[in-house]
């Protein structure tokens, strides 16, 4: 087991401790990941929405590099894309390239120009759906050092993991980061709003639309007794945790939780120290102490 | 059987059929009979109106005589229409029938060809196959099979319960098979019914009660038909019948045993009652359940699980009913027809998270609700909660599980209707105020939109939009405690929250979940979405494509109780006909060996999907029966001697068939020709 690995531009800006915490997770869990050579935006963001074959031919550029990857000694290696921008617009692309013919008509001759004889036979992957379905939860609930008793988590997965495509979890309903983290000793919160809206980049355009909708998905996670909210995506996370005072204030609330990556969680839990998994980076501070490890707990 | 000259040099007879303007609105008629009139053989080649009229009839009818024809050709529509027409009229001029073949250039040609010369010409490769073929038909003779006057009725919900009174009635022998322990199938669930409000049971238990006292209905409830053979008019029906424990014949369900039980209390959720209320493990589903008689389940029974039970059931009872050792019985009957009355089952709505059924106490399914305001239901018909509160605000959400690309894209058809009949019944057991979240309302049907009318006025509220939730996400503080029904109301263009205490799932209609196991065992077909498949669905909506087998009711897509009961009685009639008639007509078109060239391999012998093939050991022979025989024809395309043939369908009849479509070459086998429409 092992994969190819696209970072896109989050996780090497605002979404940094989500690579780190990501990259020291499967080090630890010894699966080697790759990252994919020369890759370029994935062609989300506003760029679909002004030029959609222009997008999808940027995204279909990343798909071709992963595929001549595998025939190069990367066989049967699974393109993992964290940020679930980029995996939206790569799964998107691969479908319409399917099924569309003029995308495919238009994208095929863009990537021909460009050197790439591009097959369709790369898989696009969440690292969530890889944890859980391909490495599987017993494997890491093994590997726990250090349970997550006491931790009651709101899991949220945001909209473009699980919609439109439904690739690996239901799209009104998923279930996945809830078991994983259940697995780790935490106990996870059942709240109506895992799959709703974050705002997106209405916290920058429209912001009383996106403070809005922020608010009750915090709110909602406090009132049930959630002391973390953990995402799987860097917009979420950034919306989640950035706006809390901007809400406050505006709102005369007094939300005050961590948001924090699931990769994160699960770095912790694995007894990996806070640094490799960039818990110092984050706003509001995580404030369990050093996860003891199992011998630790012994001696005390 | 009239013999005219059939095997004299053919004089063939040719009609186009106008079909109004469905034949001749595309193809050029009189073009197609000026070509035929060209084609060797041909001696008369007409064009006419209406070929199915009783002019166009006579045309064919005269013209034999005149002219002597022997062979007749009709091009106009699909053969399964009017075949039978134009054979009968062929007989009529006195020729054998099967001296006769149809063209189809409606459905297979004017219907699906936009481009006038493109379908013209496919309309003259047709025709000139025909004549070809036509030439090489035999003189054949129609089998006729017997009728066997019982008939098996399967299922009985009020479907199969009218199905089966309307033939006993006629003085036919009946045996109705229930999978459950009692008769009455869904509507025994219910209240009320719409839109007329009349109490369910009223209506329902005096037919229960005709068809376990009818001297001509054999009722084997707690049964299973498990094996069918045979063919129309003569089917052998197989009959699970399950140990209820207890004697049918000795039991008369006076329920004493079930008070004596050593279970005080009941602790299995009540099938009958949707869980709502408990049973004990001796139990009787409802009061009026018919066979008046209880049962016992042996998963939860003691005696059956430890064998130390003090049985005082079996001591309370003075007729001793109760018999620990009862088996399962195989039954098997005999005969002519089937009417098949499954029903339905109702949508599960776990399958949609965001509407919180399993989640949420306080989310209902229509079918629990029945029977919560039902007086003989688990409250007797107090409407109080799981949670044990008396509902302010009740929201009933239409089409969940209907009319949605994510679960099944049919419309349940009854939903709308039985949600008003809700909404009345809940306002009617309570004080709330009731909300019903429709896309459409579908009230069409005999009184249907004047019920609705009159719920408008009872001050029910209607929100029209396909609601997105039911959450306990409260934004105010007056939603704590409640459930929130996210709708976007499309009346007014705005996304409203709808708080609530009661949440009514208003769930549809599906096939049975074992619809495709019974379907193979009958041997007829579903549609896509898995309910039996008529064989019309205008002209012929209870027949299937298996003659002696009819379906009605629920089990052939979502209807209501006067549909069902409609359905029942159509059903009922066709089985009648074709019991009067005592005989069916069988198409000629079965195998037969040709024995000189049967070399008796037994290739054959297992391939035949209906049985039909045996040996016959003395002549080492291949022998088909053709009482079993559908005219498949895959043993005549297995058979390695070529001993095998087919009547209507022998080598000469097909080959000259497709020499006649290949005589143009070009325009059929390299698709470049002038009948193909452009792109
Ligand atoms: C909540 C709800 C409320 C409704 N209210 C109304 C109303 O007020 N008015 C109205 O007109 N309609 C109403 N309907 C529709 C009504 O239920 C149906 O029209 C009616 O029940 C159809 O009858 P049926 O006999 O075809 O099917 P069913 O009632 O489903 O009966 C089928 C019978 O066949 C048996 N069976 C199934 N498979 C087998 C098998 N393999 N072998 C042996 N037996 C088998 C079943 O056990 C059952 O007894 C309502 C429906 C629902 C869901
Ligand atoms: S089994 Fe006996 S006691 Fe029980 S209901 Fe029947 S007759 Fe009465
Ligand atoms: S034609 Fe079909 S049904 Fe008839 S005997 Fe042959 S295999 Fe059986």
């Amino acid at each position: 087991m092992s994969y190819l690995y696209f970072p896109g531009c989050s996780l090497r800006s605002t979404g940094r401790p989500y690579e780190e915490s990501i990259l020291a997770v499967f080090r630890k869990l010894n699966i080697p990941l790759k990252e994919l050579d020369d890759w370029n935006c994935c062609g989300a963001t506003a760029y679909v929405s002004i030029d959609e074959n222009r997008a999808f031919t940027l995204a279909a550029r990343n798909l071709a590099i992963a595929e001549r990857m595998q025939n190069n000694g990367n066989a049967g290696e699974d393109l993992m894309a964290p940020c679930s921008a980029c995996y939206l617009v790569l799964e998107k692309t691969q479908h319409y390239m399917k099924t569309d013919e003029g995308v495919n008509t238009e994208v095929t001759a863009a990537l021909r120009r460009g050197g790439f004889d591009y097959k369709g036979t790369t898989k696009v992957r969440h690292p969530l759906d890889i944890l859980v379905n391909d490495i599987g939860i017993e494997r890491i609930a093994k590997a726990v050092v250090r349970p997550m008793k006491g931790m009651k988590v709101a899991c949220y997965y945001g909209c473009q993991v699980v919609r439109p495509f439904e690739t690996f979890d239901h799209a009104a309903y998923p279930t996945t980061m809830d078991r994983l983290v259940t697995a780790l000793g935490a106990t996870a919160i059942d709240w109506p709003m895992k799959a709703r809206c974050c705002g997106g980049s209405l916290t920058g355009t429209i912001q009383e639309a996106g403070l809005r909708l922020n608010r009750a998905l915090l709110k909602e996670a406090e009132k049930r007794g959630a002391n973390i909210i953990l995402t799987c995506c860097p917009l979420c996370q950034h919306n989640l945790e950035c706006y809390q005072k901007r809400i406050n204030r505006r709102f005369g609330e007094s939300i005050h939780i961590p948001v924090a990556y699931f990769t994160q969680f699960i770095g912790l839990a694995l007894g990996i120290p806070r640094k490799e998994l960039g818990i110092q980076r984050l706003f509001i501070p995580l404030k369990f102490a050093d996860p003891p490890t199992k011998e630790a707990h012994a001696h005390a | 059987m009239p013999e005219t000259n059939g095997h004299d040099a053919p004089r063939v007879g040719f009609y186009v059929c106008h079909c109004g303007h469905n034949i001749a609105g595309i193809v050029d008629v009189a073009e197609v009979a000026r070509f035929a009139g060209t084609l060797p053989n041909v001696i008369v080649a007409r064009d006419y109106k209406y070929m199915c009229s009783d002019p166009g009839q006579e045309l064919i009818i005269t013209d034999i005589r005149e002219h002597r024809l022997n062979r007749i050709v009709v091009a106009s529509c699909s053969p399964l229409l009017h075949e039978h027409t134009f054979r009968v009229a062929t007989e009529k001029g006195g020729l054998n029938p099967f001296y006769f073949q149809m063209v189809n250039i409606r459905e297979d040609v004017s219907w699906v060809t936009e481009n006038h010369d493109a379908a013209t010409h496919k309309a003259l490769d047709l025709v000139r196959a025909a004549v070809r073929r036509v030439a090489h038909h035999r003189s054949l003779a129609t089998k006729h099979v017997r009728i066997h006057p019982d008939v098996l009725v399967v299922g009985a919900g009020i479907s199969g319960i009218h199905a089966a009174l309307t033939l006993a009635n006629a003085g036919k022998k009946v045996t109705l098979v229930e999978r459950e322990p009692t008769i009455g199938g869904h509507m025994a669930m219910f209240d009320k019914t719409f839109p007329t409000l009349d109490c369910a049971a009223c209506i329902l238990t005096p037919k229960m009660s005709a068809v376990k006292n009818h001297p001509n209905i054999t009722l084997w409830s707690y049964s299973e038909v498990s094996e069918v053979s045979g063919y129309v008019g003569s089917y052998t029906v197989k009959v699970k019948r399950k140990p209820r424990f207890v004697s049918e014949e000795l039991c008369v369900g006076c329920m004493e045993c079930i008070d004596a039980c050593v279970y005080k209390e009941g602790k299995t959720p009540d099938e009958f009652n949707q869980g709502l209320s408990k049973r004990k493990p001796v139990y009787i589903p409802f009061p009026q359940a018919t066979p008046q008689v209880v049962l016992i389940d042996p998963d939860t029974c003691i005696e059956f699980k430890s064998g130390r039970c003090k049985k005082t059931c079996v001591e309370k009872c003075d007729r001793n009913a109760i018999d620990f050792k009862q088996k399962e019985e195989i039954k098997e009957i005999q005969v002519g027809t089937i009417i098949l009355a499954t029903g339905f089952k109702t949508f599960d709505p776990k399958r949609i998270p965001y509407y919180g059924y399993g989640k949420y106490p306080n989310v209902y399914s229509s079918l629990e609700v029945e029977r919560l305001v039902n007086a003989s239901g688990p409250t007797g018909g107090d409407l109080v909660l799981r949670d044990g509160r008396h509902p302010k605000t009740v929201g009933i959400i239409h089409c969940v599980g209907s009319r949605d690309r994510n679960t099944n894209r049919w419309c349940s058809r009854t939903c709308c209707m039985y949600s008003l009949k809700l909404a009345h019944l809940l306002k009617e057991h309570s004080e709330a105020e009731v909300y019903n979240f429709y896309i459409d309302i579908r009230a069409a049907g005999k009184a249907y939109e004047e019920f609705y009318d009159k719920l408008l006025e009872e001050n029910i509220h209607f929100i029209r939009g396909r609601v997105a939730e039911v959450t306990d996400w409260s934004a105010r503080p007056e939603e704590e405690g409640k459930m929130i029904i996210r709708v976007e109301d499309t009346l007014i263009g705005v996304v409203r929250r709808v708080p609530v205490d009661m949440v009514v799932l208003a769930v549809g209609m599906e096939p049975q979940a074992d619809s495709q196991d019974v379907r193979r065992m009958f041997n007829i077909s579903c549609s896509t979405e898995g309910f039996f498949l008529e064989r019309h669905p205008k002209l012929a909506p209870v027949d299937t494509f298996t003659d002696g087998i009819f379906i009605a009711g629920a089990c052939q897509g979502p209807k209501d109780i006067p549909d069902s009961v409609a359905q029942a009685g159509a059903a009922a009639a066709q089985a009648l006909s074709l019991i009067d008639a005592g005989e069916v007509e069988l198409e000629p078109n079965t195998a037969y060996v040709v024995e000189e060239s049967c070399s008796g391999c037994k290739s054959c012998l297992n391939i035949c999907p209906y049985t039909a093939i045996t040996r016959d050991e003395t002549r080492q022979k291949a022998f088909i029966n053709e009482a079993l025989c559908k005219g498949c024809g895959t043993c005549v395309a297995t058979c390695p001697s070529g001993a095998i043939r087919q009547n209507l369908f022998e080598d000469e009849q097909i080959f000259s068939e497709i020499e006649g479509l290949l005589q143009e070459k070009e325009s059929v086998l390299t698709g470049g020709g002038a009948w193909r429409a452009p792109a």
